[in-house]
């Protein structure tokens, strides 16, 4: 499948290489041997991974060098200088955001080494099934069911198939991806946390049907995808049967920092449109809206300093919480900001671009016509947890408030009130 | 760092200031801390406050702010080792700002220590800035607490007496009135801008003949300000024209730089304090901390202070390491920590429910020096007013 890796390679690094210039000098010795330019590109992706330079946080022998994350971006920079081809990271986010962390956390050695090579490089494509028509903030209360395969040797394997049915919704990339991360009820009888398990799903396999879902916007992000009878092998469990909620849990805590840690230069993100309109139509100007361009302004270059702050944190191995405040602050600022640029257009902010639904390859928040990223904008403090839910996270994790009052903590799912 | 790693961390071609508490600062901070939680209790101010006669009661703790001073040599961490300084930077000097902030301690280290230091080091008086180094003398800048660092030069006082050949040497008297002085009820020196042909900077003593300080009854309490008179007073003059400008610009943008960390420290302090009272205060059998409508506005205070804490260590950091963007740094962080530690202590205030109005408990004092700081050295709206000419965001019209 993919060709054998050198045993004994890379070698490990010794302390002194976990510097940026340890990892300069490793990157710099791999492009002497291979020509960023003329190589071809999945070879040129292959054996970067082989080289623990694809991320070099990651463990030997799975991409990376085992050395710390913050060195990451070093290898990148290098990389970018060179000229040398990408993972085009943007079009598998889930994937390196979400997918890899978790498996890398909970997977078993076969799934890690079967996985998180064509993930990188991104020959495969993941997605995410967890979200449900009935299940969105309550995540937990999902109905999507995996039962055994109640075939003829019933009761006998203990390995037995999963025979997987339900309804997922608001999955991107489901209809490029090839594998998804997929949370399921295995034991109804049990409360809900207690009940789920964690798999991979194979998006080819037969009972997986995509469907577009059309958002406000227009365009068709988004997919619902229907499970009927699908079937997968125990082998692609990820975790114990009954820990899903503990797995999913890792991998909703990587979305947030996915989400709320992008970094940007100054006027980088949504008010560098906004800036830019006022200082290119004088004639749209008025002293109320001047105030509100400055306080908008202001929080957003104290944001993106928040995130900046957050980064230095994080690479001097002082991890704190504020990496939950990042997405409310992000979500409320994106919809404020588009929404006085649809005011400052005036009588263009009556138009809008573009309904027809059509199929982005990119999540695009700041693209596009202000009315556009003013309807987008909506969907900022809903995805990926909704604003109301991370200000309960806040209050009960970081400040430690009493918790919300939870009726159905220890009732069986199959017994709850729907 | 190199241009590749400032791009790593996020900005293309420029280093960004250390946002983060050194080991030295964190050490700082937690001597202050525990100095501040034996010596400035709640029960310490509401007892300094308590005679309402500002006349009869003594604003300031002086005996304090000797042990933070000489003890603890934070009124010499702007200063230079060679001019018997501590030779720290800015950073250091607001992390003292945001320990004093959380304790709202009634001691003169941000007019003393931070701005009459920073004029008086801009204007090269090295004899003075030795004293106060050292924490033999404390020294105000006789300006309104108002004046920001876009103000103009202030001329409401004139040389009455001899004009010095140069603005630097010789004594002359000077005469008139300024009005709201932060720190100087304590100052032994005033450091006053005065009008000539050239204006300048002088340094006048508190106790001189022709010096009346007049207490003002003031909506902060433990930083009380006071109206200054000068009848011909002695004045020794420091520097003149545009270098009087520039000390009085960069005493002023210091000073709004440190009180936006002191800001972040009250705001930080009123959300402690809350968050432990509601967890406590039980009302329809539960604390009142399990209500939503108080967790998510205490969430959003938290989410306030991550964002607060980032802009007031740049600010700090801009100044530290003299970097081209400290005006605008400042400005953000003195409009944002300005307007959240306002809003932490009405909200610390509203959620304390009755015993937050009364006089017995500290919150009154976290309510008005939140206030009153909102206006010292420029309000937030002044600052963002600012960002006009700072950010290229012209006005209408």
């Amino acid at each position: 499948m993919f060709p054998a890796r050198r045993k004994g390679w890379p070698p490990v690094l010794t302390g002194a290489e976990f510097t940026a210039a340890g990892i300069r000098d490793r990157v710099h010795q791999f492009l002497a041997v291979r020509d960023p330019v003329a190589t071809p590109r999945m070879d040129f992706l292959h054996a970067r991974f082989d080289a623990g330079l694809a991320w070099v946080h990651y463990p030997v022998g799975l991409g990376g060098l085992g050395a710390p994350r913050a060195l990451q971006p070093i290898a990148d920079a290098e990389f970018a200088a060179a000229g040398a081809p990408d993972n085009d990271p943007g079009g598998n986010a889930i994937g390196l955001g979400m997918a890899a962390p978790t498996i890398l956390a909970f997977g078993s050695d076969t799934q890690r080494e079967r996985w998180l090579r064509p993930l990188w490089t991104g020959e495969e494509i993941w997605c995410q099934l967890f979200s449900e028509p009935g299940a969105g903030s309550d995540l937990a209360s999902l109905a999507t069911r995996a039962v055994r395969d109640p075939g003829e040797d019933s009761g006998k394997d203990p390995d037995r198939d999963w025979i997987v049915s339900g309804q997922k919704v608001w999955t991107s990339l489901a209809h490029q991806a090839r594998w998804a991360i997929l949370v399921a009820r295995t034991d109804p009888d049990v409360p809900k946390h207690r009940g789920l398990s964690y798999f991979a799903c194979d998006m080819t396999a037969p009972g997986v049907e995509v469907r577009p879902l059309r958002q406000l916007t227009g365009e068709a992000e988004f997919n619902e995808v229907f499970l009927t009878d699908v079937r997968i092998p125990d082998a692609d469990r990820i975790g114990g049967v009954g820990d899903g909620w503990k797995v999913a849990q890792g991998t909703l805590m990587n979305e947030r920092v996915a989400i709320g840690g992008m970094s940007m230069p100054r006027e980088g993100g949504m008010i560098g449109g906004a800036a830019r309109a006022w200082r290119e139509h004088p004639e749209q100007r008025t002293t109320g809206l001047h105030d509100r361009l400055l306080r908008l302004w202001a929080e957003a270059e104290i944001a993106r300093l928040a995130g900046l702050r957050l980064r230095q944190q994080l690479a001097a191995g002082q991890p704190g919480p504020e990496g939950s405040a990042a997405k409310i602050v992000f979500a409320r600022l994106n919809q404020e900001i588009s929404g006085f640029e649809v005011e400052l257009a005036g009588a263009d902010g009556l138009r809008y671009d573009d309904w027809t639904m059509r199929r982005p390859a990119h999540a695009d928040f700041f693209g596009r016509g202000p009315g556009y990223r003013y309807l987008r904008a909506k969907g900022n403090s809903i995805e990926g947890g909704t604003s109301e839910i991370l200000r309960n996270i806040v209050a009960e994790r970081v400040l430690g408030l009493p918790p919300e009052q939870r009726v159905d903590k220890d009732v069986p799912w199959k017994d709850l009130p729907r | 760092m190199s241009i590749a790693e400032a791009e790593a961390a996020g900005e293309p071609g420029r280093r960004t200031p250390d946002l983060l508490y050194s080991e030295a600062e964190r050490d700082l901070a937690g001597s202050l801390r525990s100095l501040l939680g034996s010596r400035c209790r709640p029960e310490d101010l509401l007892g300094r406050v308590g005679g309402i006669d500002p006349g009869e009661t003594e604003p300031y703790d002086t005996g304090l702010w000797k042990t933070i001073a000489a003890d603890l040599g934070c009124s010499g961490l702007l200063v230079p080792e060679e001019q018997d300084g501590a030779g720290a930077s800015f950073r250091e000097a607001a992390t003292v700002a945001e320990e004093l902030g959380r304790a709202v301690a009634p001691v003169p280290y941000l007019g003393s220590a931070v701005v009459a230091t920073t004029a008086l080091l801009a204007a090269g008086d090295d004899a003075t800035v030795r004293e106060l180094a050292r924490g033999d003398v404390t020294a105000a800048v006789a300006i309104g607490f108002e004046t920001g660092p876009a103000a103009a030069f202030p001329l409401t006082v004139r040389v009455s007496g001899p004009k010095s050949s140069d603005g630097r040497a010789g004594l002359t008297r000077l005469r008139g009135r300024v009005r709201g002085v932060a720190d100087a009820l304590s100052a032994d020196l005033l450091v006053v801008p005065a009008d000539a042909v050239p204006h300048g900077l002088y340094v006048v003593g508190a106790d001189a003949e022709g010096v009346r300080r007049t207490p003002v009854v003031s909506l902060d309490m433990t930083r009380q300000l006071c109206d200054i008179e000068f009848v011909d007073a002695p004045a020794r003059p420091v520097v003149p024209g545009a270098e009087a400008n520039q000390a009085l610009a960069a005493a002023a943008i210091a000073g709004a730089a440190a009180i936006a960390s002191e800001q972040l420290g009250m705001a930080e302090k009123c959300l402690e304090m809350t968050v432990a009272y509601v967890q406590e205060r039980r009302q329809f059998a539960r604390p009142v901390g399990s209500f939503q409508g108080l967790k998510h506005r205490l969430a959003d205070l938290w989410v306030g202070l991550t964002q607060a804490r980032a802009v007031a260590r740049y600010a700090a950091g801009c100044l530290a390491d003299g970097d081209n963007d400290a005006p605008l740094a400042v400005a953000l962080a003195k409009s944002y920590c300005g307007d959240l530690a306002v809003r932490a202590a009405e909200e610390c205030v509203q959620m304390h429910g009755g015993i937050g109005f009364t006089w017995e408990h500290p919150a009154h004092l976290y309510l008005k020096r939140a206030k009153a700081a909102s206006i010292a050295f420029g309000t937030s709206d002044a600052h963002r007013a600012s960002l006009a000419r700072l950010a290229d965001l012209p006005g209408a019209g």
